[in-house]
């Protein structure tokens, strides 16, 4: 009787231990929240978004950082999307069971835990020395566009392997072919899921550093790459390039790595501030994923 | 001849209808092409990382010998003296590796048991996404956690700690990788049949009993496969021990003083202004290559053992 009343006591206690240990990990969040926060939040305000980078800590801004960032994060999301997509549903809804598919899958899953790293070192040899792309902003969206897939793959094929045969027998049975079912049934259906692992994806590449360094991004970019849209005075009035494409630039991490490495204290500051800035685009992005997954949790 | 312009027609419309129909299947197989092309995408990225690894890799080996590279416990690629030793960057790797699994591997399990055994359906649901925010956090932000957070903050209890050390880069890596574990066990403890628990409450059983008797063996195999990526990932782990790790590659197990690991010597030349071309710069291919073929294996491993206890209890 004696050892029951233990294992009860036992009982109890993992009880409380196992929740301490979950919580652990979220207090250390939190310490990490404050301590950034209580670092750098003199230095935010609209002067820092809006100056480039500078040699006194006080004047230097992220304004070249977070619009380099909205640059690499369109680029790509438009290599990594689509493709990712698209890949997805081949796997999931096109692909015969086979030893081909299933290396196919091994190596998304590999991939999918390779180093970020390895993908500087991918494009290094790939988009730098191969196509001489330089440390522009194609360079680096492909990188990052690389390393996001297989994300978007993985989550795409669990968002489409969550809609029931059903419907697609039923879009069938009305004649429907194969990409219709998809296009018009399947795709619709696992839209909010895939969309919570596009998001996240992207958050994701939104913070990576490493494989932007290997490309060598880590420079002073007191300039912004060139706009797509400028207005002159000729006509035709308006003139549209893709320059801003193939120049160099920066991005949050980076900028906030550089100041982390250098030796004076208002540096670090300037870099506090900046992850700010970096925490509280990642994190409203993984609240949109959270509230998406949650308001897409279907029982077919 | 009203009837042969009926026959006529008729042999229009099923002429136009045959070749809608061959319009339709053309469309529908560019299409099934087309992404098809998507997914041998993501082998071609592979084919591409091996293909730059090895190139640069071979020639690597025609200046220094395989056996240097894995016995020699010096790394000076810099100096007059050069020496190429792979031992001493990945000792500083698996020291780090070493605390960040020490950290993340039983707050991990932990944390997956309770949650798949003790929690209920509601904590679950509200806990596991804020789990999951560990792991969004930019790395480089961790980085700057560990050296300006964690690192003054064990100086007050370990008076001989480096500003620069293994030990606070390895705890803060811990922590980030603490849901990659703790997720992928829950979800392999949560596959385990109903069925298996029942029977041992039936036997009399408690509850932590059925947990670490019954269901944590279950589930040994997805559990592995947790932990060998989280093993994985703490190696291939880049920003946080570049900024507070240190960049001194040494061959010690100790934890108190700067290091360099395989990732963090990788940004350190390409921060440089090493010349391309040169065998110095084409260290970090050698380093790349390393760290490839280790993560490579693990990943691989992990995968096999995954696919296992889907197999076995889905």
């Amino acid at each position: 009787m004696s050892s029951r009343r233990l294992d009860k006591k036992i009982d109890a206690a993992f009880k409380f231990v196992g929740l301490a240990a979950t919580l652990f990990g979220l207090v250390v969040l939190a310490a990490l929240v404050i301590d950034v926060v209580s670092d750098g939040h003199q230095r935010l305000g609209w002067d820092f978004l809006t100056s480039y980078p500078s040699r006194k800590p006080e004047q230097a801004g992220i304004f070249s950082a977070w619009v380099g960032t909205l640059w690499i994060m369109i680029t790509t999301a438009i290599f990594a999307i689509p493709l990712g997509i698209g890949s997805g549903i081949y796997l999931e809804e096109y692909a015969k069971r086979n030893r081909w598919t299933d290396f196919i899958e091994i190596n998304i899953a590999n991939l999918a835990g390779v180093p970020s790293i390895i993908y500087g070192i991918l494009g290094l040899g790939l988009f730098i020395r191969m196509m001489h792309l330089d440390r522009s902003v194609l360079a680096g969206g492909l990188i990052l566009a690389l390393l996001i897939l297989p994300v978007i793959i993985l989550s795409t094929r669990e968002a489409l392997r969550s809609v029931p045969s059903s419907i697609r027998e039923a879009s069938y049975a009305l004649g429907a072919t194969k990409w219709q079912t998809v296009r018009h049934q399947v795709l619709p259906a696992g839209f909010g899921n895939i969309l919570t692992g596009v998001i996240l994806a992207m958050s994701r590449a939104i913070g990576e550093t490493a494989p932007l360094i290997t490309i060598g991004a880590l420079t002073y970019i007191p300039f912004l790459p060139t706009n797509p849209v400028a207005f002159n005075k000729e006509i035709p009035y308006i003139h549209l390039s893709l320059q801003g494409f193939l120049d160099p630039f920066t991005v949050l991490p980076i900028q906030i790595f550089n100041w982390v490495s250098r030796p004076q204290k208002g540096f670090l500051v300037d870099a506090a501030a900046g992850i700010i800035v970096l925490l509280t685009i990642t994190l409203a992005m993984n609240a949109i994923a959270i509230y998406l997954r949650y308001k897409n949790q279907k029982r077919w | 001849m009203v009837g042969n312009r009926h026959a006529c027609s008729l042999y229009l419309l099923i002429w136009f209808m045959l070749k809608r129909n061959n319009i339709v299947k053309f469309k529908e197989a560019l299409i099934e092409r087309l992404l098809l092309c998507c997914s041998l995408l993501s082998v071609l990225t592979t084919a591409g990382i091996i293909w730059v690894l090895l190139s640069e890799t071979i020639g690597f080996f025609k200046h220094v010998s395989v056996i240097d590279f894995l016995t020699d416990t010096q790394w000076t690629p810099m100096f007059t003296n050069k020496h190429f030793g792979i031992l001493s960057l990945l000792s500083g790797t698996l020291v780090t590796t070493f605390i960040a699994i020490a950290v993340a591997v039983p707050l991990g399990l932990i944390s997956a048991t309770y949650l798949s055994e003790y929690a209920t359906d509601k904590m679950r649901h509200i806990i596991k996404p804020l789990l999951e925010i560990l792991a969004a956090v930019p790395t480089v932000v961790y980085g700057y956690f560990a050296l300006l957070f964690v690192t003054p903050l064990l100086r007050q209890f370990i008076p001989g700690l480096s500003g620069f050390n293994a030990l606070s880069a390895g705890l803060v890596m811990g922590i980030m990788i603490i849901p990659l574990v703790s997720s992928l066990s829950e979800d392999a403890m949560h596959a385990v049949p109903m069925g298996l628990r029942e029977g041992a409450y039936a036997l009399g059983s408690h509850k932590i009993q059925v947990a670490f008797k019954i269901v944590f063996p279950a589930a040994l195999s997805g559990i592995t496969a947790a932990v060998i990526l989280a093993v994985s990932r703490a190696i291939g782990e880049t920003m946080i021990v570049a900024i507070a790790a240190g960049q001194q590659p040494k061959f010690t197990v100790n934890p108190l003083v700067p290091i360099e690991t395989i990732t963090a010597y990788i940004v350190q030349i390409s921060l440089g202004d090493t010349p391309h071309g040169t065998l110095e710069y084409s260290t970090i291919f050698v380093c790349g290559t390393t760290l490839f073929v280790i993560t490579f294996f693990l990943n691989v491993i992990s995968f096999k053992l995954k696919r296992r206890f889907q197999e076995i209890y889905e």
